[in-house]
């Protein structure tokens, strides 16, 4: 491996580590920079280390496999380790360059979003809630997810709140999710606790140790499981407890919701294999029942009534909220299936969701930052008005929708093969239906964008003005990215395999 | 020159050459001669390539090219098989005759934006080699869509607010339909064979469920909008908004065609007779074909709009074919492919009048027809031929699949599905001839308007050429029926039915 020669020893050796601690110190420092570029400039340099970091672990990775860090030098179960493995280095690469790119898109769109005296604690909440994920994502110790979990969600709130510069009513949609998230948190550090009650430990692995050898463990660990599903189906948006997510996306600052919408609920999901397959084992039969009933439950449930809500929302950004609950419907199916290739395209479509509705949601930003479009309405002749963010949105819809050669096409073909193989027969139907109405909701944008005229304000019909290339070079690398992935894909299937190998063993 | 044709080449050939003619073109798009030239020569160098993978095919060549592999699991190949390379054939001739025509009418009419028109004619004509040339049915989806993209901007070249209606209608059936209809059933095949590749006697193992074959095929029959089996048939006579040479080339061949080639190809190389006529829902199609067949031809009798006429006939007759790949027999499979043959070379025949009496005599509608024949017989005359071709009346093409189809009905137990047959055949005559008729017979409307039109005529004898020789090819095609069939013969599984 070339590249990793480059790379000083003690950024692999210190490298998670390095991931949570770097944007913990910086957002406190930032807080305090003064406004204007400065803060900017300082998470821009934040957020380029960590993708690099990011990259660089996952290299190291590939070619060594698991790595477990000590933090202190205090060995586990008693010290907290960071574990990298094959399941989470793909979720850290993903939320690491999903912050680079929020904050270059940040740039342009920070100035007509955040007051000028709020930009600097913005980015600092921004760096929080990244360290937040990108903590709970590395963690091996289940207390501390918890510890991270709230770091990433108080972030967030203050973040979604934000918005409020914009439209009042991001106050009360930040409201609603402080309440709905600190009640999944809640739930999920009492899982977390009557883990402990059981096995004595607080190390993932070592729970899982412990939890193997009793079998599964007691009522005591059947409740924890219960809670901690359910406190995680609250972060991840899991219908119905999703209802947190459409005023969230929808009123937050445009960079905030596309952060949110292709890492927040990932981060979740990934907690949810974790403990699914690897704290606790699907031999268990409470937690087959969980995966079979609960989870491809109210998955196909989500994906079904969440796509048709979608085709009725006036409101683009809660029309894409409702899709990604919709979305997450798939990943739970590929999840609650429970073998080795459907939890890999489960896997993979949560990292595709994440490259396709990122894409969407910058483009959607880029939109309001020229026209103040928020509404299905507004799309039209924007073909025409903006060719460049919509181009970007069209691909990353058609990503949506899953038309060959894009990166959705892979992931909803991998889970039907999967669902098919498995004799889900009924569930392959479910897929191709929920594509259908993916279909018809972005089909009806991209209809009114390219065949109705652009509109007439004051009397002239509005002209081209495209969005500043600090947004549309972002948008394109996700919509580009969804391409690359859809023709040469054998690397994120690679990896989505190797994650599912790890959580169920080889086949 | 140590530079040898292979079967291979040339098979890469159908894709370069038009898609190069569509490169040079606006390149050269200053000179309208040296433009027009690029797609003569292109047309005439594809015409060539085709006869000789014609010449390959019928000597028992399948020439293959692996372009490539996406997403894992998906061959991008093609892979000429008769059926594929008669839907290249017809194509690839009637593009250069239609050149012909497109550059009397362009010109004649003084349109805009001929150099995108030239390139997207091009373009398209790319993706049709590329569909009869698809070695499985994900290529041909991606080429499928690829016609659907590259001829809206052709549907839409007048710009205005009509033309953009019926290129939204246009595009919303055939892209809906594709995307809604056709990617699942390609998966669906795909998740259940195992392949989308085209094998004679089709792919699904043995044992397959009847009732997922059932939901495939009406999912691949009404996902194939360009087949415009009702109801997905809207989109063509919205496409007739289009200027004639579009709706003449695509709407009587490369477009509908692929339609109706891709139907054909799924049930003889994805579904196989055998597991189409053992499937249930293919009796539905096969009636729900015969009502498009009645119905569309009922439509048309009541239009008095040349084009819209002409369209809605094109609906009826594109039925015939998913009828008699519906019937699974080989007769009603051969019927079909000879009739993709026979229809496109008599409705080419009858766009391209409808056009050339646009073009010299500015008139669109049927009731204004009266006593024109005098003044244009040449053009009339190639009406009246390319009509009675469509009806299906010997010495002229259009009669053998029609005839074939009705010995199809009867082979497949469908007898009384002649009927359908016989009534449209009734039908066509009632709205096809008197349009002739009304040209020869009647007294014009208004004489001095006709001795106008007889003076402007001369200048435009690049519209009045091309409909005579597509009419001869007509009734030439008559006697070379026997050969198609020949050449055809292959594509059904060895030993019959």
């Amino acid at each position: 491996m070339s590249f990793l020669e480059f790379v000083p020893d003690w950024l692999l050796a210190h490298g998670p580590a390095f991931l949570m601690a770097l944007p913990l110190i910086m957002a406190a420092i930032t807080a305090i920079l003064p406004n204007k570029r400065v803060a900017w400039t300082s998470t821009f340099i934040v957020t380029a280390i960590l993708t690099v970091t990011a990259f660089t672990i996952a290299l190291y990775n590939a070619e060594v496999g698991t790595t477990i860090y000590k933090m202190g030098g205090w060995a586990p179960p008693h010290g907290i380790s960071l574990v990298i493995d094959a399941l989470n280095a793909p979720v850290v690469v993903l939320i690491a360059l999903m912050s680079l790119i929020t904050v270059i898109y940040a740039l342009p769109a920070t100035v007509a979003e955040i007051k000028p005296n709020k930009r600097a604690p913005f980015y600092a909440a921004f760096l929080l809630c990244t360290a937040g994920l990108l903590g709970m994502t590395v963690t091996g110790d289940a207390f501390n997810v918890f510890v991270f979990l709230e770091v990433s969600s108080i972030s967030t709130y203050v973040l979604v709140a934000m918005g409020a510069a914009r439209d009042r009513r991001a106050l009360s949609a930040a409201y609603n999710y402080l309440i709905l998230g600190s009640i999944g948190a809640t739930f999920f550090v009492i899982g977390v606790g009557f883990l402990y009650m059981e096995t004595g430990t607080l190390n993932m692995a070592d729970m899982a140790r412990i939890l193997a050898d009793l079998d599964g463990g007691s009522r005591v660990a059947k409740i924890a499981f219960g809670f901690i599903v359910i406190g995680l189906g609250l972060k991840l948006a899991m219908f119905p407890l999703h209802t947190w997510l459409p005023g969230a996306y929808a009123y937050s600052p445009t960079p905030v919701a596309a952060f949110l919408a292709s890492t927040a609920t990932k981060a979740a999901l990934y907690l949810l294999l974790r403990f699914t397959f690897f704290v606790f084992d699907p031999s268990y039969s409470y937690v087959a029942d969980v995966l079979m009933f609960v989870l491809v439950g109210l998955g196909v449930v989500g994906m079904i009534f969440a796509s048709l809500q979608a085709i009725f929302q006036t409101d683009v950004r809660r029309m894409l909220a409702y899709s990604s609950v919709a979305q997450v419907g798939y990943m739970l199916l590929g999840i609650g299936i429970a073998t080795t290739a459907s939890v890999a395209a489960g896997y993979l479509h949560l990292l595709n969701h994440a490259i396709i509705k990122g894409g969407l949601f910058l483009a959607i930003g880029a939109m309001w930052y020229r026209f103040g479009i928020t509404r299905t309405e507004d799309f039209r002749g924007l073909g025409k008005t903006m060719p460049l963010t919509m181009g970007a949105f069209t691909v990353s819809g058609l990503s949506l929708i899953g038309v060959p050669f894009t990166a959705g096409f892979v992931s909803k073909v991998n889970l039907t093969f999967a669902a098919a193989d498995s004799g889900w027969w009924w569930a392959v139907a479910v897929i191709m239906v929920t594509s259908i109405l993916a279909l018809i909701y972005i089909g009806r944008l991209l209809l009114v964008a390219y065949f109705q005229s652009p509109p007439v304000v004051n009397g002239e019909v509005v002209v081209r003005n495209e969005a500043p290339i600090a947004m549309l070079l972002p948008m394109w690398t996700l919509a580009l990215a969804s391409v690359f992935v859809g023709i040469w894909s054998d690397t994120m299937v690679g990896m989505a395999i190797r994650a599912a190998e790890l959580l169920l063993g080889a086949g | 020159m140590d530079f040898a044709m292979t079967p291979q080449i040339a098979l890469a050939l159908l894709l370069i050459i038009p898609l190069l003619a569509a490169v040079l073109i606006p390149l050269v798009g200053k000179s309208q001669n040296v433009r027009e030239g690029v797609t003569f020569v292109a047309g005439l160098a594809l015409l060539a390539t085709v006869v000789y993978l014609c010449i390959d095919v019928a000597s028992g060549g399948r020439p293959e090219l692996r372009l490539g592999s996406f997403a894992g699991r998906f061959n991008f190949a093609l892979k000429l098989e008769p059926l594929g390379a008669t839907f290249a054939a017809i194509a690839s001739s009637l593009w250069i005759v239609n050149s012909l025509f497109t550059l009397g009418y362009m010109r004649g009419n003084k349109e805009k934006n001929q150099t995108r028109f030239f390139a997207c004619v091009a373009i398209a004509i790319a993706a049709s080699m590329g569909i009869a040339a698809s070695a499985n049915l994900i290529t041909l989806f991606i080429f499928y869509e690829a016609l659907t993209i590259s001829t809206f901007p052709l549907v839409t070249h007048k710009g205005d607010a009509k033309a953009k209606r019926g290129g939204t209608i246009y595009a919303l059936i055939l892209m809906g339909t594709s995307l809604a209809l056709l990617l699942p059933a390609i998966i669906g095949t795909y998740v259940i064979a195992g392949t989308t590749d085209f094998v004679i006697g089709g792919i699904f193992p043995p044992g397959t469920s009847l009732f997922a074959t059932s939901i495939l095929l009406f999912l691949f029959a009404f996902g194939i909008g360009k087949a415009a089996l009702m109801p997905t048939h809207p989109w063509l006579p919205n496409a007739m908004v289009a200027p004639t040479p579009v709706s003449s080339l695509l709407h009587a061949v490369a477009v509908v065609k692929a339609g109706v080639f891709t139907m054909l190809k799924v049930i003889t190389y994805t579904f196989g007779p055998a597991l189409t006529l053992a499937t249930p829902s293919s009796t539905w199609l096969a009636w729900i074909a015969a009502i498009s067949i009645v119905l569309a031809s009922v439509i048309a009798l009541r239009q008095d709009n040349l084009k819209a006429r002409l369209a809605y006939s094109t609906v009826s007759q594109l039925s015939y074919i998913t009828l008699g790949a519906m019937l699974a027999v080989s007769m009603g499979i051969l019927g079909g492919g000879l009739q993709i043959v026979m229809h496109a070379w008599g409705k080419i025949t009858l766009f391209m009048c409808a056009g050339a009496i646009y073009t010299i005599a500015h008139r669109t509608n049927i009731s204004q027809l009266d006593g024109l024949g005098r003044t244009m017989p040449w053009v009339f005359g190639a009406f009246l031929v390319g009509a009675l071709s469509i009806i299906g009346i010997p010495p002229l093409g259009g009669s053998w699949p029609k005839f074939m189809l009705m010995m199809g009905a009867v082979d497949s137990g469908k007898a009384i599905l002649i009927v359908a047959l016989i009534a449209s055949s009734i039908l066509n005559i009632i709205y096809l001839v008197p349009i002739a008729v009304r040209g020869f017979m009647k007294a014009p409307a208004n004489p001095e308007d006709d001795a106008h039109i007889a003076e402007v005529r001369k200048k435009h004898r690049w519209v009045i050429i091309p409909p005579v020789i597509t009419a001869i090819g007509s009734l030439v095609l008559f006697f070379f029926a026997g050969s198609i069939l020949d050449f055809l013969q292959p594509i059904l599984p060895a030993g019959g039915l």
